[in-house]
């Protein structure tokens, strides 16, 4: 069962199609990665689905619901979340604070609690302030929680950006690039902890992904764009051996070779 | 500090030419003369003499702090070549207003300037002297360099406050003639008759009790801040109830002891203080730069002048009463910030500075206009605005005002905390930090933003009506562009987004000129120095806004939070299941 399908998107800049008429499945509790060389359009791709831009055609379905000119806002109240390429915390809240701003959209109290303070407002400050708290255990950042974001090391500040995505309680989390500029003990250690978002919390999870051990290692599915178009997708296996995607890759002359 | 550079004799003499440069302004916009007889400490040194060395002494204090090498000639030696500099830049000037005459050109190049720069002697023996002088003054600042820290802090503190007392005596003697043992000592520092200035003896004792109270707490404020930390919470809970209870008393007792010019100041420091925590919540919390701030002060104040005027020479007036008339008056600043945020929810930044800029001119120009001067009174404004009455009583004195304001100033400063620690105040903050990822947090912009100029409207909204009502009038002319970046200035230097900074910001911003006004025409001169000052030194404003313990400190949240306990099983219990 397709928690995500996305059919026949695309989006085009000026003359530009970054993404053309792309298909996908996304299964429900999977690990999916889109790969694709620098230009392919995966980001642009992942901006389609969360409503940063809108496609020029095309459908995107999630959960039963069509994503195509909602909001961004709309499309996380929905269950899904994202962490982005270049990280983008709020640099000048601490890292507990940016998972409260997380758990935005699972709070109610409106101006009146706010200012009075009043008892149900209190037990859901109490409560988010322990689920903040329980986030940050969980991305072992347990004590760094006052730290500004921007003061926090850069592996702290990629689980942080997860933590805050995680606080929306989503259903799919898109990550872009997750171990861009770790080193590869922090990349063993980042792949384990994606694992285990799929396996403790049930959540779907598709990841942008440049490290080919990381795809490799924990992908059940693989999709490679180049120019915007969908140019092979399956196992890691089978993608590790299509010509199509070495060529793409490496190279035109280097499949034969 | 950076010491890869070796501070030279050369660099040492290019900072006393600045620090010269400095001096020459001072001299030649007339500072000096214009205040040749104001002593600060009568007979000895007036307020002229400190403008004009004082540069020599920072030119001083900042090249030995330059100066790398360890022993202390060298720190001497490059603080006297700053000072001669500095002292070779004025001989300059005493040389060419000698030979020249500068009067029509520099108004200011006049011979009693050149009588005080040259001591009253003649030509040669008055450059040496002021050469000297200039040269003494920064190796005394030298001298501080040298102190330990702590003596230091206190001869310069001692020093400061000296310059400072001497300097603002007439606000002073004002300030504290309703505390009578306070007011016979002060008559008694600046008792020389006739004369402006602290006495001799009056300088000697103050500085001996400033210095040496800052000596004592050097190393007693430490220590009584560590004993209050080990005192147990209940107790620091008091210790905190009674030192904001003393602050509430004092600010009680204050506009009957400071009398009604300076109550008058303070109103006016309060209107401003309650447009700042308003724009604060604007640009300070949300990032939203609003620079025609000024409107929503305008509709409140038009508000209420509409509704309360008795005048008779507007259409519609329904001759409300204050109380009657301040929450519409609110509400319709409400409506406003609402009516305005939704066609400039779509602009950011530089653009939404234009678009608010230009609400702001929108609505004096209505309210100048030939069109609405049936309702609003054209340029002749309304007048016969009414006072608050409290029971059968008038409010209509500064210190009656002060009261109305400082209520008005608690309760913003109130809901600004409480909302900046609140879902709504994080998601605030998220648009500020990035308007786009803050939307993916799944947090509303049009609502967020449009909340936040609600808010900020509605606290502008209660400044105007209350200014419209102490003033008893209002008109076009009141609704300057000036208002709007006076209020952005308040919260840039006291710190964006920080509540305790906007306080101390209308304080130094609204207050200042005030005191400033010992300088008389140089008043705007010096208030722009000292506000380049200001940001120079701490760009970060004079209280910047702190980041709150959350994590660490459960207890004092979970201590906050008493009635609920029994919630934390219910959110452990959650925890559970989910990880």
């Amino acid at each position: 069962m397709s928690i995500l399908t996305a059919h026949q998107v695309t989006k085009r800049f000026g003359g530009l199609t970054a993404v053309s008429q792309l298909d996908l499945n996304i299964p429900e509790r999977s690990i999916c990665s889109v790969i694709g060389p620098n230009g392919a359009g995966k980001t642009t791709f992942f901006n389609c689905i969360t409503g940063f831009y809108r496609p020029e055609e095309g459908q995107i379905t999630f959960d039963g619901h069509s994503l195509v000119g909602l909001s961004p806002d709309r499309i996380t109240r929905l269950g899904i979340a994202r962490t982005y390429q270049n990280i983008r915390l709020f640099a000048n809240l601490t890292a507990i604070e940016n998972i409260l701003v997380g758990l935005h959209p699972h709070l109610k109290s409106g101006m009146v609690g706010s200012i009075f303070h009043t008892p149900r407002n209190r037990r859901e400050e109490a409560e988010a302030h322990a689920e903040a708290r329980r986030l940050l255990r969980f991305v072992g950042l347990t004590g760094k929680g006052d730290l500004l974001a921007r003061n926090l090391p850069y592996g702290d500040q990629r689980r942080l950006e997860i933590a805050r995505a995680l606080a929306s309680k989503p259903k799919l989390l898109l990550l872009d690039e997750p171990t861009a500029g770790m080193n590869p003990r922090e990349t063993a250690d980042m792949t384990a902890f994606i694992r285990r978002l799929r396996d403790e919390l049930d959540i779907t999870i598709l990841l942008i992904e440049h490290q080919m051990r990381v795809v490799m290692g924990i992908s059940e599915q693989v999709s490679v764009l180049d120019y915007g178009e969908k140019i092979a997708e399956g196992t890691p296996v089978q993608i590790q051996n299509n010509p199509q995607v070495i060529e793409a890759y490496l190279g035109r002359g280097s499949a034969s070779a | 500090m950076k010491k890869e550079i070796e501070f030279r004799s050369r660099n040492a003499i290019r900072v006393g030419l600045v620090g010269g440069a400095t001096a020459l302004l001072i001299a030649l916009v007339g500072m000096v003369e214009a205040f040749a007889d104001r002593y600060i400490i009568t007979g000895v040194i007036s307020m002229g003499q400190v403008l004009l060395f004082s540069s020599a002494f920072v030119v001083g204090y900042y090249a030995a702090g330059r100066t790398t090498s360890d022993g202390w000639q060298r720190r001497v030696w490059n603080a006297a070549l700053a000072g001669l500099a500095a002292g070779a830049v004025l001989a300059g000037l005493v040389l060419l207003m000698e030979t020249v005459d500068l009067r029509p050109v520099l108004v200011n190049a006049s011979p009693a300037l050149l009588e005080i720069l040259t001591f009253g002697l003649d030509t040669l023996p008055g450059i040496v002297l002021l050469l000297v002088v200039n040269a003494v003054v920064a190796a005394l600042a030298c001298l501080m360099v040298l102190l330990p820290a702590r003596a230091r802090r206190t001869v310069m503190t001692g020093l400061g406050i000296v310059i400072l007392g001497g300097l603002l005596q007439d606000i002073l003697r004002l300030a504290l003639a309703g505390l009578p043992p306070v007011a016979t000592a002060l008559a008694w520092m600046f008792a020389v008759a006739g004369q402006t200035g602290l006495s001799v003896a009056g300088a000697t004792v103050l500085f001996a009790v400033v210095a040496g109270g800052n000596y004592w707490w050097a190393d007693t404020g430490p220590r009584f801040r560590g004993r209050l930390r080990e005192l147990p919470p209940q107790s620091q809970r008091n210790v905190r109830l009674g030192s904001w209870a003393l602050v509430a008393v004092s600010l009680l007792v204050l506009p009957a002891l400071i009398g009604t010019y300076l109550s008058d100041v303070a109103d006016t420091v309060g209107i401003f203080m309650l447009l700042g925590l308003g724009l604060n919540i604007v640009v300070g919390f949300a990032g939203l730069l609003d620079l025609g701030y000024v409107a929503f002060f305008g509709i409140g104040a038009y508000a209420m002048g509409v509704l309360t005027t008795t005048s008779g020479q507007i259409v519609f007036a329904p001759q409300l009463t204050f109380w009657q008339a301040l929450p519409i008056a609110v509400a319709v600043s409400i409506l406003a910030g609402i009516v305005l945020g939704i066609p400039v929810l779509k602009t950011r930044g530089d653009y939404l500075a234009i678009v608010t800029l230009g609400f702001g001119e929108i609505i004096r120009i209505l309210a100048l206009s030939d069109w609405l001067k049936p309702y609003l009174g054209g340029s002749q404004g309304i007048v016969a605005v009414a006072k608050p009455t409290v029971g059968n009583v008038v409010i209509s004195t500064p210190q009656g005002f002060y009261y109305l304001i400082m209520i008005g100033c608690v309760i913003a400063a109130f809901i600004a905390i409480r909302l900046k620690d609140s879902r709504i105040g994080r998601s605030w903050m998220g648009v500020r930090e990035d308007e786009d990822v803050a939307q993916a947090m799944g947090i509303t912009l049009t609502n967020t933003k449009l909340m936040a100029f609600a808010t900020g409207a509605a606290l502008a909204g209660l400044s105007g009506a209350i200014f419209a009502s102490k003033v008893g009038s209002i008109y076009p002319h009141s609704l300057t562009l000036l208002i709007s970046i006076n209020a952005l200035a308040i919260v840039i230097v006291g710190g964006m987004g920080s509540v305790p900074g906007v306080v101390v910001g209308a304080l130094a911003l609204a207050g200042l000129p005030e005191l400033l006004r010992e300088f008389a025409e140089f008043r705007l001169w010096v208030f722009g120095a000292v506000l380049v000052a200001m940001m120079l030194l701490r760009p970060e404003g004079l209280v910047p806004e702190a980041t709150r313990r959350r994590e660490l400190h459960e207890e004092e949240i979970l201590g906050q939070l008493e009635p609920i306990v029994e919630a934390e099983p219910v959110s452990t219990a959650a925890a559970d299941t989910t990880s």
